[in-house]
């Protein structure tokens, strides 16, 4: 792909047609992280389509036993994801909620376990979409640049990506392949306390917990923090004084390219 | 131990996050099990085969529970011992009373038993006039303490060093000798409890797994105390739950092969033994009687429901070590026998849900206690099941019940959904500091709208010029 960039972007309605499931913190907190999502897929020549019916994934009331109308917004969201190629999301943990909890909540269903497994199926969490389509600041079309200046960052394995989407390597790997210095964090297999209505509920012990994540990224050497969950990074982001700086993994990785559309590129090349 | 303080796990958690000999007690004891249960995993070829197998015997024994129990009952009594049935933990209290009176017993010398602790057998044993002493170091310790357990396999791991020499020194008649090393101390405790393994008329241990095929039970210690419990005094009783049985001999050594590593990061616990009835006629020394009592305690109503897989615990305390809410609160903020993740599911179970409502909710649901479970039992899952049994019942607050049903709601409308995205972010700015929960720092929403806003305007553009 990166040999003849031309041709297989200027035909727009052959590509790959792959929807941004933006999720619900991002949309409303972070829209940044949505643009860096956008800029890395659309690099590696794909069409990013952002389907307008998403909402939420249905995690809050799932995990709270509301099951019910979790299965409704579960339809929902997949109404609006169905008939892409790849559903791409940058959250392990609303990820993990359509890949692996989608298909328990219509078990019982014969209409909707199919349309559940078939989204499933397609939906990748950003990193481990990236990882297979072989991004690296090179391979993406746009030339890279040097972030200055160098930071170490910390990155934090959310337990989701590790335990729900399995792709928690694969974050370090495309930040240490965009040339990013990582440092190593230990206990990295240990919630940051995060999880949802858990931190409203138990406060002092998330803090405690939050507080550990940012005593082992400070003993890392790191000055910065990022993950592939903004759950985790706003957790951690509320209970820091001031000693880092918190970024999502699409918006690091995403630093770490040309900040020229690739439209723009394209329309040069032709 | 029978009352049950799980509805106060907020404040206990808080009391203990402050505790800094807790503390410092667990960060020392937590690393240790961790890292020790990893390397002796890494030192086998395939853990993942001996999961498997271990699982298998268990969902053998759970499908064919009745059975192998009968036969459990008659191999007992084939081999001279006798089985009691106890629904109820009073039931299992009254029958040990009485096995113990008529038995004419003054003193009683105790193994640990987490079947014991659900019963609350030690002040069962104490209100009928027995003088009852805990042989594992641990037990002793939280029972000079007079405290409860903290942990499934490490009873007294909330007490550090000094606070144990503390105990020793106001209970025992020490004279001058201090006690630094933790030699000392293993050494203090042992020559205590020599004396009564040496006088007791009876003794308690508990069982790790009952063999149904010879009527054997199995006690794994580290210290050689269920041993010296179950053979020196004249009555040995076992206390145990229905779901310890298994079929096999073999099956007992599947489990086994994944116990200790997933306990204490041993291959094998330096003492395991198999009894098998009273004394005979040639042996050097065991009792003259063998009891074993079993105790259902709800446990045979779990079976065939969504809770059924919970049967499947052996104890090990794998999920409580590996366990972010357990490593920083201990034990005891759960308020019953059973902590951490295995304590959130049973106590709710074993105590009622209402008994116990925050613990379903006091997980993150970070998924390492399924992670580590070497009988595969889906730990969030059952934590998640029991929190829709509570949204069912009503038992959840009702701020949270409104505030979740609204969410999700919203979240069925796509069309509305985005004005409550816009609201979120403009609360986010008006909402006063002082409102935030105490200690974090206000979140701010970035950019000027949401990222569908933005998005939608762009492609608006994009479209306009052609692309």
């Amino acid at each position: 792909m990166p040999d003849h960039p031309a041709t297989t972007t200027k035909q727009t309605n052959q590509r790959t047609r792959v929807a941004l499931y933006v999720t619900c913190l991002v949309d409303s907190l972070r829209p940044e992280i949505g643009f860096a999502c956008v800029k890395l897929i659309e690099g590696l020549g794909f069409e990013v389509d952002v389907p307008k019916g998403q909402t939420c994934c249905g995690q809050p009331g799932y995990n709270a036993g509301h099951w019910p109308q979790a299965r409704q917004v579960a339809k929902v969201q997949l109404r609006a994801l169905e008939g892409f190629e790849y559903i791409v999301v940058p959250s392990g943990s609303c990820a993990g909620m359509i890949v692996n909890h989608y298909p328990k909540l219509f078990a019982d269903d014969p209409v909707w376990l199919p349309r559940a497994e078939a989204v499933a199926a397609r939906t990748r969490e950003l990193c481990q979409f990236l990882v297979e389509h072989k991004w690296s600041p090179a391979v993406s079309r746009l030339s890279a640049r040097n972030v200055s200046p160098r930071k170490t960052w910390a990155y934090h394995t959310s337990c989701s990506c590790r335990r729900e989407t399995r792709s928690e390597e694969m974050g370090a790997q495309l930040l240490t392949d965009a040339g990013c210095i990582v440092g190593h964090m230990k206990n990295q297999e240990v919630c940051c306390g995060f999880g949802g209505t858990f931190a409203a509920k138990f406060n002092a012990l998330s803090t405690r917990m939050g507080q550990n994540k940012l005593e082992a990224a400070s003993q890392c050497g790191a000055d910065a923090v990022t993950a592939a969950d903004l759950g985790c990074l706003l957790q951690l982001e509320s209970l820091d004084s001031g000693a880092f700086e918190f970024r999502h993994i699409a918006e690091v990785l995403a630093d770490q390219v040309g900040s020229q559309h690739p439209a723009n590129e394209d329309e040069r090349c032709s | 131990m029978t009352g049950c303080t799980a509805n106060q796990f907020v404040p206990q958690s808080e009391t203990a996050l402050q505790d800094s000999a807790l503390q410092q007690a667990l960060s020392h004891a937590q690393t240790g099990f961790v890292k020790k249960r990893a390397q002796a995993i890494a030192m086998v070829d395939d853990f993942e085969l001996l999961k498997f197998k271990a699982q298998a015997a268990k969902r053998n024994a759970l499908s064919n529970l009745g059975e192998l129990l009968e036969q459990f009952e008659h191999k007992v009594i084939e081999s001279g011992g006798q089985v009691h049935w106890a629904g109820t933990t009073d039931e299992l209290n009254a029958c040990v009373v009485t096995l113990c009176s008529e038995a004419n017993a003054q003193r009683v010398i105790k193994g640990k038993s987490m079947i014991g602790e659900e019963a609350g057998l030690n002040s069962a044993m104490e209100a009928a006039g027995f003088e009852l002493i805990e042989s594992d170091l641990g037990e002793y310790i939280i029972q000079l303490a007079k405290e409860p357990p903290s942990h499934i396999i490490a009873p007294a791991i909330h007490k550090t060093r000094k606070q144990v020499a503390a105990l020793f020194k106001q209970y025992h008649a020490l004279g001058d000798r201090g006690l630094e090393a933790i030699s000392d101390l293993v050494n203090e405790a042992r020559s205590v409890l020599r004396e009564a393994f040496l006088t007791a008329d009876v003794g308690i241990t508990g069982a790790n797994l009952l063999v149904a095929e010879n009527g054997s039970i199995a006690i794994v210690t580290n210290e050689g105390n269920g041993d010296l419990s179950a053979t020196l005094p004249r009555v040995h009783i076992v206390v145990t739950s229905i779901e310890k049985v298994v079929a096999t001999m073999e099956d007992a050594s599947d489990i086994l092969e994944v116990l200790a590593r997933s306990a204490t990061g041993q291959h094998m616990s330096a003492y395991t033994t198999f009894f098998n009835g009273p004394k005979r006629e040639r042996d050097v020394d065991g009792p003259t009687e063998f009891h074993v009592v079993l105790l259902d305690n709800g446990r045979s109503a779990l079976l065939d429901g969504p809770f059924e897989p919970m049967l499947n615990c052996i104890k090990c305390g794998a999920c409580l070590n590996h366990c972010p809410v357990y490593s920083n609160v201990g034990g005891h903020a759960y308020g019953w026998v059973y902590p951490g993740p295995m304590g959130s599911v049973l106590t709710p179970l074993l105590q009622g849900l209402d008994a116990a409502e925050p613990l379903p909710n006091a997980s993150t649901f970070c998924g390492r206690c399924e992670e580590v479970c070497p009988m595969g039992i889906p730990l969030p899952a059952m934590l998640r099941q029991l929190r829709e049994q509570q949204h069912q019942r009503k038992l959840e607050p009702f701020t949270w019940r409104m505030g979740l049903s609204l969410y999700s709601w919203l979240s069925t409308k796509p069309r509305m959904f985005p004005y409550c995205q816009w609201l979120l972010r403009v609360a986010l700015k008006m909402l006063p500091k002082r409102l935030w929960p105490a200690g974090r720092k206000p979140i701010q929403a970035q950019g000027n709208s949401t990222f569908m806003k933005q998005w939608s305007q762009q492609s608006d553009k994009r479209s306009q010029s052609g692309e």
